[in-house]
């Protein structure tokens, strides 16, 4: 990425890498950029969104028309930096309005060198997506723009998602701790693939103590805290690259397990299931999941390209005993979450820590909760 | 098995005739509902005393009631048709409040009727603000977030002068409890205005309740639209926020969807607060919707209502969404949840999800101060407003200028070339709330106002304000430029400039930047609302245009119709055109024809993406309709655009899109000329052989003063080319015509001046007819009750004609054939006719449909709008008689004797409006029409019709008790025989001295009351306005003395309007009251389904 000054009537060009280009103006910094384009429906949360690891290499397109009206504040982030690999917006807010507003989106971009652009048919672009898939995608503005074919054979060489294994590149180097809120109930050992702030504090605020652990933590690392629980976070890139062993050792033990989002794919390779790429992936906050239990719906935050193949019509024998499906998006059917019958182990595949989003989905935790305290007993 | 199999019949109740507060929506929710009941295989009784609704089409539910919405009359529904179940929250607050009382009365009960879509403990918990607060505090509880202003609850003067010590001070919000879009709450800066307020608000209430509440003025105010199911699965469909901060009924209020200006955490806060409060009130299943306001220092959250119920914001919040609201809350009531509703734009997800939009909704509200001069034009807590546009733009600037321009008012677009004002005397202008205040803020910054100095005056959020300031800098850069290039052009468009707005800003014509732009190749695209920000494929084609990039229009085979709607409800065109324009659609569907419907309207039926095959959700200008007819010309084959069922609005595009190469179907141009130009008009009525009363035009004084000295006074005078009767007035003396002419800003020699003699004591007949150039069909004849003078509009009136013979029907029938071939008519025309001596004089001609096309078809059972779409597009009224559209023989002219009989009544808003002393405002009828809507009372004879129809409109007629009778000395003759008729039936009669001694001589016995003039008397002895305050006269008959100014009776009607007591303006109308007490005392009124109705007439003509 590059950077240079930048002014509002920069033209900039979106090139997908299958040839379909929507010309525009530079938003953030002006350079060029690579990642996997993907769109996220979500209409609040855009700091949320950009600060979220498990968007890494990805530029994400916002549905939402217009994006930066609330600036941005230093309490709503959900990492140190903003991890999307380049932003793509119809109207860029001029003037951020909130109480709370440090400084202007535009800003913070160009800060950060997240190169993007704006004023360009965000819905034809996600029309696109939907029916072609995810695709690669690059975005140039200033002295990175060239002739469309040149900049199309660049954006076909840069690399792809499937294959991609991302969570040592944004995870934590260093183990720290979040401190239970109030009275400290629970010692959970949360593995890093790509955490969100948002995820600890909420464990935090049910008494746990939450040690967050590098991606490349040992058995032995997660075992050295002594934790009444492992917790498996969310992340970006393909499952299919991940190490087990940390997971199969943990189940192995029958430690109470959750994980989410990526973590719930984890929990589905280690037992066996398959994980494939969704043909457009879901990101938004308004997606339906049930409760295979209750019944109940859920209105849910998520950000996945790729989900976990389990059948969704029986129990499936696991090595670590039977293992079901818990939930599932009603809009298309995709495995929403899981859960070992003989082995205190569960994940869901959307974020119950939501930010941003719904709030609905928060009773998991109590859930891993109570999965701790049947252990003890 | 999710639907309940334990009900099997259900009542629905509707929301009566259109108020300000309570319109069309009411109608949209409600046809969603009977639609989807009657799908689910239920039985279907729908009650409703508003005939222009579609919701009471025969085909709609199973058995239609046509008859007044009181527990009353519902009770003698509910004992006829036993319905296992009671549908009450699709219906406004009549429908609530009718539904507890009938559940407080033991109805319900008796009959074994369960109450479904809402509980009465819900209704009382979301609708009594003590026990709402409590619900807010139990949420806080839980939750941590969410409290209620501090408030006070006062159930007397006393307490309410106490609260205002125990809040701290003035300013205060007054809010009665239990009213309708918050009528009669406002805020009180001082004692005077506390009095004013809470006094009235104590009135209104029913509960005698009134809540005194910290100001939190300035605030932001957003709402949420939720819906629940019996799993308890909740989802917000809508956020909606208001551009005008709090201070301003959201009604009347510009609001956006989404919410704007909100981070994530602030709105799931909302979103919490929502679920929380949808839950402790318990709201089984079913919508309803939550206000907050938010203080923009810091993001305290008060909760400020909620409806347990489906509302005006819900409607807006379907229209805005695509999420359909009313008719999911239908199946939530018969026992589907959520998850089981498939959502009906991608068909392939369901409705338990929240809608995401990928652009963005703005609604204005449409007012009419201008028919209330007297009235106070500044906003405040009580909705004001008669009427409403949404557009949907990509972005807000775009989204903004079609909603205004949709409004069709002079001056609602913003104005970038007049002279540039005084900014200070702008910015103090802008801080009161008004309609167009956002004109008076754009003003202002163009004068230079600083995006702090508009936040200062306004405390409209800083990043609206900006906004403003970027669609000005665009009025800049395009007044700046030396050429009008392709890029400032299509960034102009992109912010939503309206064709006309750029060519005032270049000084050039309209449709030489049509011109420009087209060559350029600017055009919009058109976008789909559904409900996903395009994560699914759509399947419903609801168009909103933008100037974007690609366009989701799909090509099409079959001929398409394009049929214009009527835009924002105002006086004089409201629902009954929307009506007309559903009808319209329907009958060309099932025609073999695809049917395009183009509105802004959203609390419409026709805005339904349900109606018509499909919806282009746009503002009926040229620009616009032009757009779209382009847009499907290149999809296929297009038939016609029809513009003679929207009223006028579509009317007066006929000429220029025909001339713009568009096919214009039914009547032609020409011959909508012919019947509007004055001039034209008496050439077609002299040919025919038909007199008018004497007339003329003029563009002067001068010019009107000689008219009126050869045809004598009284004269008429009115603009030309206005619906409602706008600015039309009976002028009795030279002086009165002089200032007319100088006030009326209408006129300009392109629009004369039209003087008519007037007709006194005639009887008003208006006429609805089909002609398909061969044949005419008389659709109905109506006789007006109050007499010539009163805008028909206004007037109630009787079909069949209750005093004329088959003479006068032959003479009617011979003029309107004559005029209707003459002008050239293919479809509907409308005649007001005046009968005076023995003379029928033409009053005027409308070659459209007209705004009783709804109440004809109900009372003579003929589908009048849809058999006049059948004949834009080429059928004959012979080939309608044999598809049995039409009867087989006979018309609206030659109802069989025992036909029922329709009395259509006019609902007036005056208890709205207040002049800026707080004052009311004075409630003479006239030649300009002032109504918002319109009940029907449909019975076997004229009393109990017209019994009924005041039972619909303003409450039941007294049949015991006190009436006071003062009227002009010209109406005293008239009096007598109903006076004596009063007192046969055990009134006691009060009178003025005056009225007193006229009926004395005739033996009336009449006790004398003192006029307010007089005063109170020596011995304490009260003035009438004290007795009708005290609640001491039952009824009233008041006809006005003079013409203009404050009249002698304006305190008597105004007390009586604020007590909500009968007041007949005019002895035609107490005469029929007087038929009606007979029919009530008499006993037995029964209620009769428009199917039965309908049977009977059936039978009658022998088919």
């Amino acid at each position: 990425m590059t950077t240079s000054t930048r002014a509002a009537t920069t033209p900039a060009v979106l090139v997908l890498e299958d040839g379909r280009t929507f010309g525009g103006r530079a938003y953030g910094a002006v350079g060029e950029t690579f990642g996997e384009a993907v769109f996220s429906t979500g209409m609040t949360g855009y700091q949320e969104t950009l600060t979220d690891p498990s968007y890494h290499r990805q530029v994400v397109v916002m549905t939402a028309p217009h994006v930066g009206n609330t600036g941005v504040n230093d309490e709503d982030s959900e990492s140190s930096r903003i991890w999307v690999a380049g932003y793509v917006v119809r109207d860029p807010a001029r003037v951020p309005s909130n109480w709370r507003s440090q400084r202007s989106l535009d800003d913070e971009l160009t800060a950060q060198g997240v190169v993007g652009i704006s004023g360009i048919d965000t819905r034809a672009l996600t029309r696109h997506l939907r029916e072609r898939g995810a695709m690669r995608v690059g975005i140039f503005s200033g002295n990175a723009l060239a002739d469309e074919g040149t900049l199309i054979a660049r954006v076909r060489q840069a690399p792809e998602m499937t294959g991609a294994d991302l969570s040592s590149e944004v995870a934590t180097e260093q183990a720290y701790v979040v401190p239970a809120i109030g009275e400290k109930r629970f010692t959970v050992a949360a593995l890093d693939l790509g955490i969100k702030g948002m995820t600890p504090r909420r464990m935090a605020e049910r008494g746990i103590e939450v040690h967050v652990l590098p991606a490349t933590a040992t058995v032995e690392d997660v075992y050295a805290i002594a934790p009444d629980g492992v917790f498996l976070s969310n992340g970006p890139g393909d499952p299919a690259t991940a190490d087990l062993t940390v997971i199969q050792a943990v189940l192995e033990r029958g430690t109470p397990l959750f994980g989410i989002c990526f973590g719930n794919q984890l929990l589905g390779r280690a037992l066996g299931f398959g994980t494939y790429k969704l043909k457009y992936g879901h990101r938004g906050i308004n997606q339906p999941v049930q409760d295979r239990t209750t019944g109940k719906v859920e209105v849910t935050a998520h950000n996945h390209g790729f989900a976990v193949d389990a059948p969704l019509d029986r129990v499936s024998d696991t090595p670590y005993g039977r293992a079901e499906v818990s939930h599932v998006c009603l809009n298309d059917q995709v495995v929403e979450g899981l859960r070992l019958l003989d082995r205190p182990a569960f994940s869901v595949q959307y974020h119950p820590e939501a930010a941003a989003g719904p709030h609905d989905a928060a009773y998991l935790f109590d859930r891993f909760t109570q999965l701790m305290e049947a252990q003890r007993a | 098995m999710p639907k309940r199999t334990d009900i099997r019949s259900v009542l629905v109740i509707g929301s009566g005739p259109i108020v300000i507060g309570q319109a069309a929506e009411f109608d949209y929710s409600g046809t969603q509902a009977c639609r989807v009941l009657k799908s689910e295989g239920l039985r279907v009784i729908l009650v409703n005393s508003n005939p222009a609704t579609i919701m009471t089409d025969p085909e709609i539910a199973d058995a239609t009631y046509v008859e007044p919405i009181t527990p009353e009359y519902v009770a003698k529904i509910i004992a006829k048709e036993r319905p296992d179940a009671l549908l009450p929250t699709l219906g406004g607050q009549t429908a609530l409040n009718t539904a507890i009382s009938l559940h407080e009365d033991g109805t319900l009960a008796e009959y074994g009727v369960e109450l479904i879509g809402a509980n009465v403990e819900a209704i009382n918990k979301g609708e009594d603000r003590e026990l709402f607060k409590g619900v807010v505090e139990a949420v806080n509880a839980k939750i941590g977030y969410g409290e209620s202003a501090r408030s006070v609850i006062c159930h007397s003067m006393d307490d309410v002068l106490s609260g205002v010590e125990t809040l701290g001070g003035y300013p205060v919000v007054v809010r009665p409890s239990f009213t309708m879009g918050g009528a009669g709450s406002g805020f009180a800066h001082d004692e005077e205005e506390l009095r004013r307020i809470a006094g009235q608000g104590l009135t209104l209430s029913p509960t005698t309740e009134v809540l005194l509440e910290e100001s939190i003025l300035g605030w932001k105010e957003y709402e949420l639209e939720l819906m629940r199911d019996k799993h308890d699965n909740v989802v917000v469909v809508c956020s909606i926020e208001n551009f005008d901060p709090m201070g301003v009924h959201t009604g009347d209020s510009i609001t956006v969807a989404p919410a704007m200006t909100l981070t994530d955490r602030e709105y799931q806060v909302l979103r919490d607060i929502g679920i929380a409060v949808i839950r402790e009130v318990g709201v089984d299943t079913g919508g309803c919707n939550i206000q907050f306001a938010v203080n923009p220092d810091d993001g305290r959250v008060i909760v400020i209502e909620m409806n347990p119920r489906v509302s005006r914001s819900s409607a807006l919040a379907s229209k805005a969404t695509g999420f359909p609201i009313a008719k999911i809350a239908a199946r939530l009531a018969v026992g589907y949840t959520l998850d089981e509703i498939p959502n009906d734009i991608t068909l392939k997800t369901p409705a338990s999800f929240e809608p995401t939009l990928d652009y963005v909704v703005v609604k204005v509200p449409r007012f009419a101060f201008e028919k209330f001069p007297a009235a106070d034009a500044a906003l405040t807590t009580t909705m004001k407003s008669v009427g409403e546009a949404m557009a949907i733009g990509r972005n807000f600037t775009e989204a903004l200028n079609k909603a205004l321009r949709s409004l069709e008012k002079k001056g609602s677009q913003f104005d970038f070339v007049s002279p540039v004002g005084d900014k200070d005397e702008l910015l103090a202008l802008a801080g009161v709330p008004t309609d167009g205040r956002i004109n008076t803020v754009m003003d202002a910054i163009r004068a230079g106002a600083s995006p702090v100095e508009v936040f200062e005056a306004t405390r409209i959020d800083p990043w609206f304000v900006d906004q403003l300031f970027l669609i000005h800098e665009h009025a800049q850069a395009l007044a700046g430029a030396g050429r009008l290039d392709p890029e400032l052009l299509a960034d102009a468009k992109r912010h939503g400039f309206s064709d006309t707005q750029i060519a005032g800003i270049r000084g050039l014509r309209e449709d030489v930047v049509r011109e420009v732009r087209h060559a350029l190749g600017i055009r919009p695209v058109y976008k789909t609302v559904d409900t996903c920000a395009a994560e699914f494929a759509a399947d419903t084609p609801y168009f909103y245009s933008s100037y974007d990039e690609e366009s989701e229009v799909a090509p099409r085979t079959k001929p398409a119709v394009i049929i214009l709607g009527s835009g924002p409800n105002r006086i004089g065109q409201g629902i009954e055109f929307d009506y007309s324009c559903v009808h319209a659609s329907f009958a060309l569907h099932d025609a073999g024809y695809e049917t395009v419907m183009v509105n802004c309207n959203p609390e419409t039926v026709s805005t339904d993406y349900d109606t018509s095959d499909r919806l282009y959700f746009e503002p009926l200008t040229l620009e616009d309709v032009l757009e779209i007819v382009h847009a499907e010309t290149t999809a296929g084959p297009v038939a016609g655009v029809i513009v003679q069922l929207g009223g006028q609005t579509p009317l007066g595009l006929a000429q220029a899109l025909k001339d713009n190469g568009v096919p214009v179907v039914g009547t032609s141009p020409e011959a909508i000329h012919l019947a509007e130009d004055r001039g034209a008009f008496g050439r077609v009525l002299a040919e025919a052989g038909l007199p008018a009363p004497k007339h003329g035009t003029a563009t002067s004084f001068p010019g009107a003063k000689a008219i009126a000295d050869e045809i004598g006074y009284p004269v008429l005078v009115r603009p030309s080319y206005v619906l409602g009767g706008r600015g039309m007035e009976i002028v009795y003396d030279e002086n009165r015509l002089a200032s007319y002419i100088a006030e009326s800003t209408e006129i300009s020699a392109d629009r004369p001046v039209l003087v008519d003699r007037f007709l006194d004591d005639a009887i008003e007949i208006d006429v609805d007819a089909l002609y398909d150039g061969h044949e005419l069909y008389l659709g109905g004849v109506m006789e007006h009750i109050e007499e010539a003078g009163i805008h028909s509009g206004d007037s109630a009136c009787a079909l069949p004609p209750i005093t004329l013979g088959g003479h006068d029907i032959k003479r009617l029938r011979a003029s309107t054939e004559a005029i209707a071939a003459g002008v050239g008519v293919r479809g509907l025309i409308n005649i007001q006719f005046a009968l005076a001596g023995d003379i029928l004089y033409v009053l005027e001609a409308n070659p459209r449909a007209s705004r009783t096309v709804p109440f004809t078809s109900k009372a003579t059972a003929v589908p009048l709008a849809k058999a006049a779409a059948r004949i834009s597009l080429g059928a004959t009224v012979a080939e309608l008689r044999a598809e049995g559209m039409l009867p087989a023989t006979g018309d609206g002219g030659t109802l069989p004797l025992d036909a029922p009989i329709s009395v259509k009544e006019a609902v007036l808003p005056w208890s709205r409006f207040r002049d800026p002393q707080g004052r009311g405002v004075d409630t003479i009828l006239g030649p300009e029409m002032r109504s918002t809507g319109e009940v029907m009372g449909i019975d076997t004879v004229f009393g109990t019709a017209y019994a009924k129809s005041q039972a619909g409109a303003y409450g039941a007629l007294p049949t015991k008790g006190r009436a006071f009778i003062s009227v002009a000395n010209r109406d005293k003759r008239a009096l007598i025989f109903p006076a004596r008729a009063l007192i046969e039936h055990g009134f006691e009669l009060l009178a003025t001295s005056g009225t007193a001694e006229v009926l004395r001589r005739n033996g009336i016995t009449a006790r004398v009351v003192r006029k307010q003039s007089e005063g109170t008397g020596p011995a304490g002895e009260p003035t009438v306005v004290t007795l009708i305050h005290e609640g001491e006269i039952d009824l009233i008959v008041n006809t006005p003395f003079g013409t203009g100014g404050r009249l002698d009776g304006y305190d008597i009607r105004t007390a009586a309007v604020s007590r909500g007591i009968p007041c007949l303006t005019t002895v035609q109308a107490l005469a029929a009251a007087v038929q009606g007490i007979d029919a009530l005392t008499s006993g037995g009124i029964g209620v009769c389904s428009l199917q039965e109705h309908a049977a009977r007439l059936m039978a009658g003509r022998g088919e």
